[in-house]
């Protein structure tokens, strides 16, 4: 390697002092500069949820200003009460939806991950690898065919469609706990199944309960998907009722679009659930990332 | 079942039968397990693959029987359909200013974010925040956002003497609008991929360099890059298929205008299979992008090797 003769500022390579010293004294004031820059893009980022909170509390005047402003004068609550006067049935979809795909990805995906991870049986890495193959093609090519299929079965106006092909093919999912099970160690197992444990109590008492993170960054991401799926329903709902609330306000801004505070209300209301739910499970989320990234 | 044959019962033979209980025991055991995921495979995406392919080269409105046209509906879309092509400009012309302008915000993110420093985590919070956020939401207020007369951006840009374009309403620069919404929403997951790239580079490296005298933009370049180019690869692929997919931004905002400027792939196969009852032809357009998406990441997986370094 290349040795490089640039010294930087007036710190000496030739004294005794050791790197981790040199270091810490170029940085203090670096440090506040660091913060400085930090929160400023910080602000630039959460600037657009920002002015979506504050235009929410405005009265409807005060919303598109010129110059623009982020602190509401008098806050006021009623685009609140209006909005959850029309939307607690779209709550309720978006919050059905996302129990079904979370529990039942949890479920098929943990009982697949545990199988090719730690049963032997015929055609496991067939099975496994026909698994992955369907992960090169574009959801979109799906997408037709399942509507026609769906259409023929009366599925369509349902939210079945919103949740079991999801739930029924959980690629990824299953793929990331059949890691989780694969490192687990063999002794547990053997504990098991010398106390002659049959295979299902393996997995749900012995094994299932190690694989918490995993399941924790599953069930985000599944949630999440849930949550903001907005191709779904746009194309298998059409009774109002049985709406999510994503969709719900993309619906809203046709019949409410001069009022600018009342669509914020309902887009804050539509994203504060995920937020808290994000907030505290970001450990497990970032992760979870990580996880389905590359490894190491 | 083998017969038992005239010898005497053996110990071999019996416990061969009992291994091949167990063995079947085993297998439909294991079978069990993954059934719910392989049936829904099966049914849910093999099925439709094939489906899918036939549609391809049928006209059909998903209602009446389909009418095979074999490749008509290619021929259509390669030479036929103006439309078609405004939008793979489109989406190209997105893809490509999504892609870097994401990557390199997320890495100098990363960078940030990296620093041992309290309340950090806050920070990464902040930045990841949009991601989480639906698009239906985004939409709502990006759009408001560039409102020509009233809107902050423009009012925004006042304030340091710009008179800022009409934007969505603007065909010049309807998809650069569009393209920053993308980049702010989509900065979290990479700027997640890459710092946990950064914090897999070990100190010792780092220091290494600093004590030949190696600065930091130095150390940046020659070390951290370098090493962080497994993730990149990484995310060239996953954001090139993500991109070119684009389809809720260009829904709530848009609706492909004005006119047809902003309309992309996604969009229009969606037009075409749902309003337009044209599902053949959408399918068609499916596979076409299956083709061009996959073309694409092979090359980027041959060039791997010129620029991707594996320690």
């Amino acid at each position: 390697m290349t040795v490089a003769t640039e010294r930087r500022g007036a710190v000496s390579l030739t004294s005794g002092r050791s790197i981790g010293t040199a270091r810490r004294v170029r940085q203090s004031g670096p440090k506040a500069l660091l913060y400085v820059v930090m929160i400023v893009i910080a602000v630039g980022f959460l600037l657009p949820l920002i002015w979506m909170i504050s235009s929410s509390l405005k009265p409807e005047a005060d919303v598109l200003t010129v110059p623009p402003s982020f602190i509401p004068k008098h806050p006021q609550w009623s685009n609140y009460s209006k909005v959850f006067d029309i939307i607690p049935r779209y709550f309720f979809n978006s919050v059905k939806l996302a129990v079904y795909n979370v529990l039942g990805v949890l479920i098929t995906s943990s009982l697949a991950g545990f199988a090719f991870a730690r049963l032997r049986f015929a055609g496991r890495n067939l099975f496994f690898t026909l698994l992955l193959s369907t992960a090169i093609i574009p959801g979109i090519i799906y997408l037709i065919p399942q509507y026609i299929i769906f259409s023929k079965i009366g599925w369509i106006d349902t939210h079945y469609p919103l949740w079991v092909p999801r739930v029924f093919t959980p690629v990824f999912a299953t793929f990331l706990m059949r890691q989780s099970f694969m490192t687990l160690p063999q002794e547990l197992e053997d504990a098991g199944r010398i106390d002659g444990a049959s295979t299902f109590t393996i997995y749900l008492k012995v094994m299932l309960p190690q694989t918490k993170p995993s399941l924790a960054a599953i069930g985000m991401f599944t949630f999440l998907e849930s949550w903001n799926d907005l191709f779904g329903p746009i194309i298998y709902l059409s009774s109002a009722k049985l709406e999510t609330l994503p969709v719900a306000m993309a619906e809203f801004q046709g019949e409410y679009f001069s009022e600018v505070s009342l669509l914020m209300a309902a887009a804050t209301v539509s994203v504060v659930p995920v937020l808290l739910v994000y907030l505290l499970t970001q450990r497990f989320f970032i992760q979870g990332i990580t996880m389905t990234g590359l490894r190491g | 079942m083998a017969t038992t044959a005239p010898l005497a019962r053996t110990a071999t033979t019996t416990h061969r039968r009992r291994s091949r209980r167990m063995a079947r025991r085993r297998n439909i055991e294991g079978w069990l397990f993954i059934a719910p995921v392989i049936l829904g495979v099966v049914i849910f995406q093999l099925f439709p693959i094939v489906v899918s392919m036939y549609a391809s080269l049928t006209s059909w409105n998903g209602i009446n029987p389909p009418k095979f046209i074999g490749l008509e509906n290619f021929r259509t879309l390669f030479g036929n359909d103006a439309l078609f092509t405004t939008t793979v400009k489109n989406t190209i012309y997105f893809t490509i200013g999504t892609i870097p302008l994401t990557i390199i915000l997320a890495f100098f993110l990363a960078m940030l974010c990296n620093q041992k420093v309290r309340g950090i985590a806050i920070f990464r919070t902040a930045y990841f925040a949009p991601y989480v956020t639906n698009i239906v939401a985004i939409g709502f207020v990006w759009f408001y956002f560039f409102d020509p007369s009233q809107g902050v951006v423009n009012g925004l840009l006042s304030q340091i003497g710009v008179h800022g374009p009409a934007w969505l309403s603007d065909s010049n620069w309807v998809i650069p609008a569009l393209i920053v919404v993308s980049v702010w929403q989509g900065v979290g997951y990479p700027m997640v991929i890459l710092l946990a790239g950064l914090q897999g580079i070990s100190a010792e490296i780092q220091e290494a360099a600093t004590v030949d005298g190696a600065n930091a933009f130095r150390r940046t370049w020659s070390i951290i890059l370098p090493l962080l180019t497994p993730q990149f690869f990484f995310l060239l692929i996953t954001q090139f298929i993500s991109s070119f997919q684009v389809f809720g931004l260009i829904y709530v905002m848009t609706q492909g205008g004005p006119g047809h400027d902003s309309s992309v792939y996604i969009y229009y196969l969606y037009q075409n299979a749902f309003a337009y009852g044209k599902m053949g032809y959408a399918s068609a357009m499916a596979w076409l992008m299956f083709v061009l998406i996959a073309a694409i990441t092979f090359i980027q997986w041959k060039l791997q090797k010129r620029w991707v370094f594996y320690g």
